[in-house]
């Protein structure tokens, strides 16, 4: 039996050669149990050794592979060929994101505004208090629940990558940043909600944000990163009117 | 070429190396992190099923039952005072990860739940759900970003140690972003740099997992150590690889036969799917070679069954188990059994230090799975490396630390000049010379399969010596490979020659002491040895690179409280 085969148009760019991004089509064989990802590697060691992407856990949990798969962003380790076969794949770099090479982007955005939120515990005891047997800070499972979605985060980008507000504001702090700073707000164990909202409360674009929810549609892990802004924008406005009121005060 | 100072460098974001960078943080020190990845995309985030510490003392549990189980575990070559002081320091670690934010399985009193693991005699695996290291590893890095003292090198991949008059300096690195080299300067330098499941080709391991501080030490002449031991898991997903954790069989699951049979009580009757990963895997092997597996498209597979559980139980204990199932196999176990099979997973040996991290070259420490510190010996318990990461990172960090307040600065230009020296080499071998004929893809593919017929769960010396002429090959082989990507951003293809390269080199360190253990212990099980042989080799093997391959010396293992006694569960 003929080896029956598929084809991937992949973006390459590489700076200082191409003025532009170009697309470069490869037909590889086709195996039902491949991901886009295998594909991309079978590439790499046969046919073209400088196409260059990331990825590293396959097995969609390190966040490194996300890329536009037909114009939708997806892990390329959890998205299988066999959805696509028999038609070609269309394989690009996240949009929204600016490109270093070929599928590889720039997330340093992202990194900058993951340390802005403060994604950590604030409290006063946090360096005093003692470890050990019997010293956790107790928290009852349905505590852990209150912000467990919005701790599953990758940071994979895929929401950024499908956010229209983020592609018109790129100083919107975006989807995972937000639902990450949600989710330090929901821990029981936290203190830091107030050194947090200022930053949210005044990050550009979050207004901007009318749930449309792709962000969600898109997550991988189900974080919903939606909620978390549209939660975050209500305690926002209700924090909003208590500062007329009052000044910051612990919660 | 300018040179980045630190008084500390640590190369590796994971686990090992930011508990590391935090305790040499609160010491005051100033911290470089060099990581090719950026540090949430280490391989401690696909970690699944648990950290193992007495923090549930009110069960039962004692620290000297963690320590009897893991001495046994590792079939009696762990340094003992090592157990010791991991199993006293582990609750506190686990408690300070909860502390930070870790979200970790609680009970319905707010207390942190445990679960059953391999060869632990009792509950005391402490989980967040099946995602237990992805937990601790954002945990951790977001932790870390509140501390202004540690400053970030990622997607910077380190060639080589620097060393100078008899002591490393710090490293050579290059950043991906824009390919330049550079030099990177302190007074201490820890090596976190994690496993090399990637020497095989069916590993549970992340492509990054190439071994490169293992090398990097190595050729810096400081000893690597029992490298003959790769842990082999018994629950690896046909094809993928993708590891199906522990605490599956931990939450109650059974290894059905093609019979249908739980096997394992014909080989480990008192402990059953909850024995220890080698005795299992090695019966796994057994029963396909008996004709008892299930044959597959990727060779024989067992059924792991978890159905009886129930769908709520897998749900909120195993659903990350659920999801990789489904998706890479297309089965849900809530309804069928998931098809297994043992995968390479793990590396008991590693750079040798001392209890403190220490490696034999001054200034060089080494912590967490690129590091032999004397606690997994032969075969690792399962939930004890991620705890081996927090409590050896941070006295790793926090020694490391205090070696650095206490040495004046070096001079940089020497350091310049071998960072400046390491570029021009790099490049006259991999750009400029362009006579070559082999690919890095392949070479490496060869390589996998090498170590995958020769180097598995069962070894004989003919195979082994078959896999070194092989891999001797493969070096030559490599000596000729020629690059199709000359340029300098964001070149993944340079960098996966140098980890090849690194491959090829520890791949040799690991069949040579196969060879001359003549026993079978732990993960290493040799047809022509069966026996284990303490009068010859109660302890670990020292790897030192010459000119002519690797030299083995044998260390005695050290032991305090409990003699070796015969292996039964
Ligand atoms: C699928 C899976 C499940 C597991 N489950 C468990 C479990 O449930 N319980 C348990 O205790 N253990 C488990 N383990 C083992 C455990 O996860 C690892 O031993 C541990 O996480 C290793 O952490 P580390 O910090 O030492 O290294 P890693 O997390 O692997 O980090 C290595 C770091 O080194 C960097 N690095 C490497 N080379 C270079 C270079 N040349 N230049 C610059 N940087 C470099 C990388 O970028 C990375 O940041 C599991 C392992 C796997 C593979
Ligand atoms: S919120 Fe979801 S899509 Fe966005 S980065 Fe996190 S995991 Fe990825
Ligand atoms: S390779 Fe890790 S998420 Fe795809």
């Amino acid at each position: 039996m003929a080896e029956r085969t598929i084809g991937l148009s992949v973006t390459r760019f590489r700076p200082g050669e191409d003025r532009q991004p170009v697309s470069q089509t490869f037909t590889i064989p086709y195996h039902d149990d491949w991901v886009v990802l295998d594909a991309l590697q079978y590439i790499k060691d046969r046919h073209d050794g400088s196409l260059s992407f990331r990825w590293s856990c396959h097995m969609g949990v390190c966040g490194s592979c996300g890329m536009m798969v037909n114009g939708v962003p997806k892990l390329t380790c959890a998205a299988f060929l066999r959805d696509y076969f028999p038609n070609e794949v269309r394989v690009e770099p996240l949009a929204n994101f600016p490109v270093i090479r070929d599928l590889v982007v720039d997330i340093d955005d992202f990194m900058h505004k993951l340390a802005e939120v403060k994604p950590y515990i604030i409290r006063d005891d946090l360096e005093t208090a003692p470890v050990g047997f019997g010293h956790e800070f107790r928290q009852a499972p349905e505590e852990v629940d209150d912000y467990r979605q919005f701790s599953m985060c990758i940071n994979c980008m895929l929401c950024y990558s499908a956010c229209p507000v983020y592609g018109m504001e790129p100083r919107f702090l975006g989807p995972a940043a937000i639902a990450l700073a949600h989710r330090y707000n929901m821990d029981s164990r936290d203190q830091g909600r107030n050194e947090r909202m200022p930053v949210i409360g005044s990050s550009e674009g979050i207004w901007e944000c009318t749930y449309i929810g792709e962000c969600s549609v898109v997550c991988p892990k189900n974080v919903d990163p939606a909620s978390a802004i549209q939660r975050t924008k209500l305690a926002t406005t209700n924090d909003w009117f208590r500062s007329i009121l009052m000044p910051w005060g612990k919660r | 070429m300018d040179v980045a100072q630190h008084d500390l460098l640590i190369v590796g974001g994971g686990l090992a190396g930011i508990r590391a960078a935090i305790a040499a943080a609160q010491e005051g020190v100033s911290v470089g992190i060099i990581s090719k990845v950026y540090p949430m995309r280490s391989h401690t985030v696909s970690a699944e099923g648990g950290a193992a510490a007495v923090v549930r003392a009110d069960l039962g549990d004692s620290t000297d039952l963690h320590a009897f189980d893991t001495v046994k575990g590792s079939d009696f070559i762990a340094d003992q005072d090592v157990v010791e002081y991991l199993v006293n320091e582990a609750p506190k670690e686990v408690i300070q990860m909860e502390h930070w934010g870790c979200p970790w399985s609680r009970e319905p009193d707010g207390t942190v739940s445990v679960r059953a693991f391999g060869g632990m005699s009792i509950n005391r695996t402490v989980f967040a759900a099946d995602k237990t290291g992805f937990h601790m590893l954002h945990t951790i890095f977001q932790h870390s970003l509140r501390f202004d003292r540690i400053v970030r090198y990622d997607e910077h991949f380190v060639t080589k140690l620097l060393v100078d008059d008899g002591a490393c300096r710090g490293v050579v690195a290059f950043d991906l972003r824009t390919g330049e080299f550079r030099a990177f300067s302190a007074k201490a330098t820890i090596l976190a740099t994690g496993g090399c499941g990637r020497l095989w080709a069916f590993t549970t391991n992340g492509f990054i997992n190439t071994g490169d501080g293992l090398a990097l030490a190595y050729r810096a002449g400081a000893p690597i150590s029992d490298m003959e031991f790769p842990q082999y898991h018994p629950t690896g997903l046909p094809g993928t690889g993708i590891l199906i954790t522990e605490a599956a069989r931990g939450e109650g699951g059974y290894l059905l036969n093609k019979g249908g049979d739980r096997f394992l009580s014909q080989y480990v009757p008192t402990r059953m799917e909850l024995g220890p990963r080698d005795i299992i895997s090695r019966s796994m092997i057994t029963e396909f070679e008996e004709g008892r597996g299930v044959p597959g498209r990727y060779g024989d597979y067992m059924l792991l069954d978890l159905r009886h559980l129930g769908e709520e139980r897998i749900n909120s204990k195993l659903p990350f188990v659920r999801e990789l199932a489904e998706n890479y196999v297309g089965i849900d176990p809530v309804r069928e059994p998931i098809p297994v099979r043992p995968v390479v997973h793990y590396m008991m040996g590693g750079v040798r230090t001392n209890i403190d991290g220490a490696t034999s070259l001054p200034g060089l420490y080494a912590c967490g799975e690129s590091a032999q510190v004397g606690l997994n010996g032969a075969n690792r318990l399962g939930s004890n490396s991620l705890t081996e990461c927090l409590v050896f990172g941070a006295r790793t960090g926090k020694i490391a630390a205090q070696r650095a307040r206490e040495t004046p600065d070096g001079a940089l230009h020497a350091l310049e000049a071998q960072a400046a020296d390491d570029d021009r080499a790099t490049k006259k071998r991999f750009f400029e010379d362009d006579t070559g004929t082999e690919r890095i893809g392949l070479v490496r593919g060869d390589l996998q399969q090498v170590m995958e017929n020769y180097v598995g769960v069962f070894r004989t010396g003919e195979g082994l010596s078959a896999a070194r002429q092989e891999i001797r090959q493969l070096q030559e082989r490599f000596r000729r490979v020629r690059l199709d990507d000359k340029s300098s951003v964001f070149n993944t293809e340079l960098m996966g020659a140098l980890e090849l390269e690194n491959m090829l080199e520890l791949a040799e360190s690991v069949v040579v002491p196969a060879l001359l253990r003549e026993e079978s212990r732990g993960s290493q099980a040799r047809r022509d040895f069966p026996n284990r042989d303490d009068q010859r080799f109660l302890g670990h093997s020292l790897i030192s690179r010459t000119p002519d391959g690797p030299r083995v010396e044998w260390q005695e293992a050290v032991i305090t409280k409990w003699e070796p006694e015969e292996r039964k569960y």
